[in-house]
């Protein structure tokens, strides 16, 4: 309903495409899934397989300190001014989804601070399965989930494993130490989210997570077309 | 659709904006703040349900009541920024500022989006960063067709729910017991929103000095020192 | 100019300094009243000194007690005090009144700097400061409240401390404590058990350009900078001596 009032805006309401100056902005990609199955070491090597062709920062969603956002900085996966926490009170299934204006404001300071960016990356702390991101912050979401949370999770589905733009299944190297069948997780995630795709990644390689960094790129080619 | 059916409404005649408002699930970012409670809680000054009365019952005749009527003077029609300077000079903690004043941005976001109007947007173009809070959430009051008893309830019962919620997730305290306190207070909240509705009120012709500037010390000094904590569970 | 009604003292001194162009400074006004006597005590560099001397105890109940000091541009004034100020009840269990208002010129120095203020058990008093500053005046100003004497119970203390500068709002500062205040004022978010509180406001243009920044000064004190060009330290203590050795920290930086 913001879009038929004619007031002129300073700050852009929600997922308005468009900055307050008419150009487009950045392409934001929301990165959610349960604790320990690997959200910042991806996004993490997202950065580094993307930032000498992208302009990219990243906004972390911890559950209570600035850890993730803390491990990027130590990492120097990007230069600290291209790196946002935002606190979210013990909920950060709330700051990704049903009270995004914390988000939306380190978006802002973010494209405010380093200038016009192609890529955000909006990673939620780790939560439950249930946790997807509002479509009031971010252009499309990545779910990640690992093969030693048990190999029955696309299984059972969720909001994030069956709605997500793309599915990633992370950690395929441990798959044969905790018993999980790989096969099995790619049949039922297919059962569970027809066309919509899956990465399997292991990043212990150095080129672990091309899939996902392809996905990402093929996103921002449609967005800046 | 249809936006100007809120404009049409007297000042103190919705009562339904006030529910809208004042929800706790409104997206305004409060549900990432422990109004002083958590530094509380680290002290050990709050370890059960009768501490958190105290603690809520000091907020809200503190505090609380200085919001409260900054809020009632933006619902009633004083100027924004001369009652965010008033703030200001009532708010000697910078951490308690920028809290105010980030509460005050995201605040604006969602008012904006729900009662579009030019005095937000006045406002959100003079303060960019953010007015404080209780300011902007008068003035949103004000466009939604609420007086200022309205403004100054809503901001009354924040001073002390968020407080109480926060201690739910930080002591694992009865839900029961802290929805509980909250209703035990109720009447001192009727009490607290009245006076600050009568200043409000009272500094459009007197101005915003004359406003209530109750304040607490332990509020200001434990929001310094939880500002800089590396870790904790709310953003103050 | 004393007025010894049954409904308690009204008085109010007067001081005002200008500069004695020889870099110093002269009081043409020192003017005591009732119970509050002033007295010109020997002062530093260019500060004229005046001790408030408490020839009774005051404030009592139903009393009205004003102090007023005006300090002309250029001029430099230390106002302290040769005892703390103890508020007592008085026979009509009515309130008393003390206000003090200050100002302070251009290129003005003002410290005020009292002894504390102790609430006797009974006594209901409230208490004003109003401070206009110029632009380009400076002031530290000092106010401790002390709840009860030794093992007492407090009485009802109300201060309102309220600051401008150059005509805009610097500082306002309302404190309630004791039986006549609202509820949760010795809770965990206003005074969590403690006996004393304070303040000490330091304002100096220069930190328009170079604001100190915030300190922590143990675990019951800190010292923030203002929106304006200010600092004020705000403590807590058990008692006055634990609250006066955290001021006397910042005062040593700031005095």
């Amino acid at each position: 309903m913001h879009l038929d009032h004619s007031h002129d805006t300073t700050t852009a309401v929600s997922a308005d495409a468009a900055r307050p100056d008419g150009t487009r902005r950045a392409l934001r990609i929301g990165l959610g899934g349960p604790v320990g199955s690997g959200k910042t070491a991806t996004v993490a090597a997202l950065c580094r397989a993307l930032r000498d062709t992208f302009s990219i920062a990243v906004v972390t969603n911890d559950i209570y300190t600035r850890e993730d956002a803390e491990f990027l900085l130590r990492n120097a996966v990007l230069p600290p001014e291209r790196i946002q926490a935002v606190e979210t009170g013990a909920c950060p299934h709330t700051a990704i989804r049903d009270d995004i204006s914390a988000n939306l404001e380190a978006v802002e300071d973010l494209e405010d601070a380093v200038g016009p960016l192609d890529l955000i990356l909006v990673e939620s702390g780790g939560d439950n399965l249930t946790a997807t991101f509002s479509k009031g912050l971010v252009d499309a979401q990545v779910f990640v989930i690992d093969v030693a949370g048990g190999d029955d999770i696309p299984r059972k589905g969720g909001p994030g494993v069956t709605t997500a733009d793309l599915l990633v299944v992370n950690k395929t190297d441990l798959a044969p130490y905790v018993g999980s069948d790989l096969g099995r997780m790619a049949r039922d995630a297919q059962d569970q989210r027809g066309e919509l795709p899956v990465a399997f990644t292991s990043l212990t390689s150095g080129e672990g997570v091309k899939p996902v960094a392809d996905w990402v790129r093929a996103r921002l080619a449609a967005w800046s077309a | 659709m249809d936006t100007t059916s809120t404009h049409g409404a007297s000042p103190g005649a919705a009562r339904a904006a006030l529910l809208v408002l004042a929800d706790g699930r409104f997206p305004a970012g409060g549900h990432a703040h422990s109004g002083g409670a958590e530094a509380a809680v680290k002290a050990g000054r709050i370890r059960e349900a009768t501490d958190l009365a105290a603690f809520c019952r000091g907020r809200l005749h503190t505090s609380g009541l200085t919001s409260a009527a900054l809020a009632a003077a933006a619902a009633a029609g004083a100027d924004p920024l001369a009652l965010d300077e008033a703030a200001d000079a009532r708010t000697p903690s910078p951490a308690l500022r920028a809290t105010a004043r980030k509460l005050g941005r995201q605040l604006m976001r969602a008012a904006r989006a729900a009662w579009p109007c030019d005095a937000l947007d006045a406002l959100a173009a003079a303060r960019p960063r953010g007015a404080h809070q209780p300011v902007v959430l008068g003035v949103t009051a004000r466009a939604a067709g609420l007086g200022p008893e309205d403004a100054a309830h809503c901001v009354a019962y924040e001073s002390v729910g968020g407080p109480a919620t926060a201690v739910v997730r930080l002591l694992g305290l009865d839900p029961f017991e802290a929805t509980a306190v909250l209703a035990r207070l109720a009447p001192e909240l009727d009490q607290v929103a009245r006076r600050a509705a009568e200043a409000g009120r009272r500094a459009l012709t007197e101005g915003p000095g004359t406003l209530p500037a109750a304040s607490a010390p332990l509020l200001d000094i434990t929001a310094q020192a939880h500002a800089a904590w590396p870790v904790r569970l709310f953003a103050s | 100019m004393t007025a010894l009604a049954p409904a308690g003292v009204e008085a109010t001194a007067r001081i005002t300094a200008v500069p004695d162009g020889l870099g110093g400074t002269r009081l043409p006004v020192l003017e005591s009243d009732g119970p509050l006597a002033l007295r010109r005590t020997r002062g530093a560099g260019a500060y004229a000194r005046v001790t408030v001397v408490g020839a009774m105890s005051a404030p009592l109940g139903g009393d009205r007690l004003a102090i007023e000091a005006g300090v002309r541009d250029g001029a430099a004034l230390t106002v302290d005090s040769a005892a703390a100020t103890v508020a007592l009840p008085g026979r009509g269990g009515r309130p008393a009144r003390y206000d003090v208002r200050l100002t302070a010129g251009a290129g003005a120095c003002l410290r005020w700097l009292p002894e504390p203020l102790i609430s006797a058990r009974g006594s209901d008093l409230r208490m004003t400061t109003r401070v206009e500053l110029a632009a380009c005046a400076r002031l530290v100003l000092r106010e401790e409240q002390v709840l009860g004497r030794y093992g007492e119970e407090t009485g009802t203390l109300t201060t309102r401390l309220t600051v401008h500068r150059a005509g805009r709002p610097l500082l306002d500062q309302e404190l309630a404590y004791g039986p006549g205040a609202p509820g949760g004022w010795d809770g965990a978010a206003v005074l969590g058990g403690n006996r004393a509180a304070g303040q000490l406001l330091v304002v100096r243009p220069e930190f328009e350009h170079s604001p100190p920044e915030t300190a922590l000064l143990g675990d019951n004190g800190v010292l923030t900078p203002l929106a304006g060009p200010a600092v004020l330290v705000t403590a807590v203590a058990a008692d006055a001596l634990g609250l006066r050795r955290v001021l006397d920290r910042a005062l040593r930086t700031f005095g």
